[in-house]
């Protein structure tokens, strides 16, 4: 296990090495840059812009930038933001709150319904459970979340004035209840289109492993239908479950673009979106590298409790 | 990491959030109670009674609070609400004191006449958020900060003129211009001065404290940031006007302009701010009860601009035949709603610099092709005109994704194609389109919309002198490559002139010469709609300033 966990490490490192230096090409190589957004500025010249890339470092060889980008990373030195002038850690960590709020609500929620509507599914498999719950899926993932966001908003907000439009509280308020006031509309939009991911890979686990031999044979034991399911089907059926679990923790924490958007979430999806916009060369990179860690730990967790639940995969 | 919210954060376990959640659905049943804005928008306030607060509604995150650091328009939102200037502008193009006792004037020795002597006094008892006082030598600071070398600052267009600061008195000051600049006032207009006894022991003032926690003379005082959501400030109540009419003001950012008209009809926000409301939400949001909405001119004039290195563009009947073969107000009525006016000059509508006694422009093809004709453009085999073997052929670029625009490139690619022109669209993304692309003069012709002003000042030398274009190695932006000697002698007459109805006869010359030689045709002012709750007064626009919140400490709840 150790050998095992050293050599994911090491392959883990190098890994982020390449993330870091292609993910420093494709934004320093890009047309535009930090500057760009001020070019249109009255009184702007060719000049100021000049002094102020000097300034900046930016007129640099690209390699000298990247590299020294890179050392000081090493000494924990993450930069500053161009747009702030805060350090990188900083602004990152301000956007976590708010995202992990939102995500790991939607995510629970989502988990739990789906795997519930998987199992049933694939159990009464072209029930009429089945069929509502397979075109619900379909709609779900079929419609953009930004539009369904809207709509969200035009009927609870607008027309109903259940909910707030957007944002996570009202300034001012921020207390316990308001902000799961402003929670609601966003959670159930995320929920909506992940129940339909989920359901839809429990369905076809739960599947998989109803046919299998050792169902059979705990059938023809005699076992109730409902602990030959919960015993045998389901436990089984959530092996795979763990992977995508896996690679899910990056998705909570790189937070959920869209619906950030449509419901003003200052989480870390429209950090990312805004960085890129304005060339934020040091953020971006601290983006990149941030959630590139949080999928090599969420598939190295994956990986480890599979190891751990699952009897017949042991690392060699 | 302030607010009540994070404080809760961690307690939160994933069983209580699935509780919470479910608690949060039965609350549905409650009438919205959490609209803290309406409420305090029903109270009753008067000016300098700071009762209440305004959210105001930016689809751009305000993000830099040293107003001497690079920035764009959305910062300084903040800055007028924190800091001052000597004297500012108003609606109306007049300058206000501020921190000066009254404007400097060559009329009341303030300037000298030949521009070259500054002397300002200064107002009494001012003081800083943090309680220290005010003084002449912040203003000193200030005005040597723009200029050093080791600050990334923002502008040092006329700040690099100045010489020999001197401090008479802590409330007087004054200096000497290495040449006489005429746009120094209204430059002076928008430098806000910072605080000497903060920056100034910092070692690295591009990265200072300061910068996120910013600490002014000006109406509001900081209160606190929420990166990527608000930003909160609250009155000073020892302004020297004796305090703003409201007892705080919430910047809110809000990055989509469909959520920011959706969360100005559902009352969240009190005032809808930069990039306003979209003009396909105008005839909903005039609907809307208990709001005011409204159209004003921008000073960003969306012009067609030629390269005028070029040679399709060499001649001005071809110009001249393009402008007569845009049909603008067909396109501001079936793109724009309606809402611009057509304009013929670079200078703002709003301006009081505008001259308004330019030739109005016809849409006319069959004037277009005789022109033409007449010039020795003959359609060539593939219909297209040519001479002397030049196609009448070129390319047009604008931001790609700005889907009005695209629309209004299509709609003029026929209009040319129908008098023999050939205009092939090449639209970029915007870091692209406005970096080297446009600087250095690689386009053909560009749609672009443009401020020519710096500030007030109709000195427009960055745009329209021979000597500024970044092509040919000059320092501004005229990137149209034009050169007139005549404007060039104009410009230089009037950025040495301090009375201003000697200047106004100079810029009304160059407009007319400009209208003239078309090195790009205006088309229309950026109309923006403005809207905001019933109530909320004083929030008038004002096309001298970049930003919407430019008087905010005059905005109270009637």
């Amino acid at each position: 296990m150790l050998g095992f966990l050293l050599r994911r490490l090491s392959q883990s490192v190098i890994l982020l090495f390449l993330v870091s230096l292609i993910g420093f090409a494709a934004l320093t190589l890009a047309p535009g840059g930090p500057l760009s957004q001020y070019a249109l500025t009255p009184g702007m010249s060719q000049q100021a812009l000049d002094r102020l890339a000097e300034q900046m470092g930016l007129n640099r060889p690209l390699p000298v930038q990247y590299w020294d980008w890179l050392t000081h990373l090493l000494r924990g030195d993450w930069g500053r933001s161009y747009r702030d002038g805060q350090p990188v850690l900083t602004v990152i960590f301000s956007h976590v709150p708010a995202t992990l709020l939102l995500m790991v609500t939607s995510t629970l929620l989502a988990v739990s319904i789906g795997a519930w509507v998987g199992v049933k599914s694939a159990v009464k498999r072209y029930s009429l459970f089945d069929d509502v719950a397979t075109m619900a899926s379909m709609i779900a993932l079929s419609i953009p979340t930004f539009w369904f966001g809207l709509v969200a908003i035009y009927i609870f907000a607008l027309k109903l004035q259940w909910f707030p439009a957007g944002n996570m509280y009202t300034v001012g308020d921020g207390s316990f209840t308001d902000v799961l006031h402003h929670l609601v509309l966003p959670v159930m939009v995320l929920t909506f289109v992940d129940v339909a991911v989920w359901s839809r890979y429990m369905r076809s686990a739960t599947l998989e492993t109803i046919n299998q031999d050792f169902v059979k044979t705990a059938r023809a034991k005699g076992l109730s239908p409902r602990r030959v399911l919960l015993r045998h089907v389901v436990g089984n059926a959530l092996l795979p479950m763990i992977a995508l679990a896996g690679m899910q923790l990056p998705m909570i924490l790189g937070g959920a673009l869209v619906a950030e958007t449509v419901f003003t979430w200052p989480g870390m999806g429209r950090l990312f979106l805004d960085s890129l916009g304005y060339s934020d060369y040091p953020v971006v990179m601290g983006l990149l590298i941030f959630s590139a860690i949080m999928v090599l730990i969420g598939n190295l967790a994956a990986d480890v409790i599979t190891a751990m639940v699952d009897p017949r995969i042991r690392p060699a | 990491m302030t607010t009540k919210f994070d404080d809760m954060l961690p307690h939160l376990s994933r069983r209580k959030a699935l509780i919470y959640l479910a608690v949060g659905a039965a609350s549905t049943a409650l009438p919205p109670m959490f609209s803290l804005g309406e409420a305090f928008g029903a109270a009753d306030a008067t000016p300098g009674m700071r009762k209440g607060q305004m959210v105001i509604g930016f689809s751009q995150e305000p993000t830099v609070f040293n107003p001497h650091l690079p920035h764009i328009e959305v910062d300084e939102g903040i800055h007028f609400s924190i800091f001052d200037p000597l004297f500012a502008i108003n609606d109306k193009g007049e300058f206000t004191p501020s921190l000066a006792k009254e404007v400097p004037t060559v009329a009341n020795g303030g300037i000298s006449a030949d521009g070259l002597q500054f002397h300002i006094r200064l107002r009494d008892g001012v003081k800083w958020h943090d309680g220290k006082p005010f003084t002449a030598e912040d203003v000193k600071f200030t005005l040597e900060l723009l200029v050093d070398p080791n600050f990334r600052s923002w502008r040092k267009t006329g700040h690099e003129l100045v010489r020999d600061i001197n401090v008479i008195s802590p409330t007087e000051i004054s200096w000497r211009m290495d040449k006489p600049f005429a746009p120094y006032p209204a430059i002076l207009a928008s430098t806000f001065i910072v605080p000497q006894h903060i920056l100034g022991p910092v070692k690295d003032r591009n990265s200072a404290p300061f910068n996120n926690a910013p600490i002014g003379t000006g109406p509001f005082k900081w209160q606190q940031r929420v990166p990527g959501d608000h930003i909160e400030l609250v009155a000073n109540t020892d302004y020297f006007t004796g305090g703003p009419g409201l007892a705080r003001v919430v910047y809110k950012y809000i990055p989509d302009l469909n959520v920011m008209y959706t969360q100005f009809a559902s009352g969240d926000i009190d005032v809808v701010g930069l990039q306003w409301i979209s003009a396909d939400h105008y005839d909903d949001a005039n609907k809307l009860p208990g709001k005011v909405v409204d159209v004003s001119s921008s000073s960003t004039i969306e012009n067609f601009a030629f390269n005028l290195g070029r040679p399709q563009f060499q001649e001005l009947e071809v110009r001249q035949a393009i402008y007569y073969a845009i049909d603008k107000q067909t396109i501001i009525d079936s793109l724009y709603y309606g809402l611009p006016k057509p304009t013929e000059t670079y200078m703002p509508p709003g301006s009081a610099w505008f001259n308004p006694n330019l030739p109005q422009h016809e849409y006319n093809p069959d004037k277009a092709k005789a022109l033409l004709d007449k010039a020795g453009w003959k359609p060539g085999p593939d219909g297209i005109r040519q001479k002397n073997g030049v196609r009448l052929a070129f390319t047009n670029s604008t931001t790609a994704g700005n889907h009005l625009r695209e629309q209004m490139q299509q709609f003029l690619q026929q209009s040319f194609q129908d008098i023999g022109i050939e205009m092939k669209i090449a639209n970029l993304p915007p870091a692209v389109m406005w970096g080297e692309y446009w600087m250095m003069s690689k386009f053909d012709t560009v749609i672009v919309g443009m401020s020519f002003l710096t500030g007030a000042d109709p000195d427009t030398s960055d745009y329209l002198r021979s000597t500024s274009i970044p092509a040919k190695g000059g320092a501004g932006q005229n990137t149209f490559q034009y050169q007139s000697k005549a404007v060039d002698d104009l410009l230089t007459k009037g950025s040495t002139l301090f009375v201003p109805e000697e200047r106004k006869a100079v810029y009304n010359q160059i407009q007319e010469i400009v209208r003239r030689d078309m090195p790009f045709l205006p088309l229309f002012p950026f109309a923006n709609v403005r809207g905001h709750k019933q109530g909320a007064t004083n929030v008038i626009p004002n096309v001298n300033v970049r930003i919407d919140s430019w008087n905010v400490g005059t905005w109270y709840w009637a």
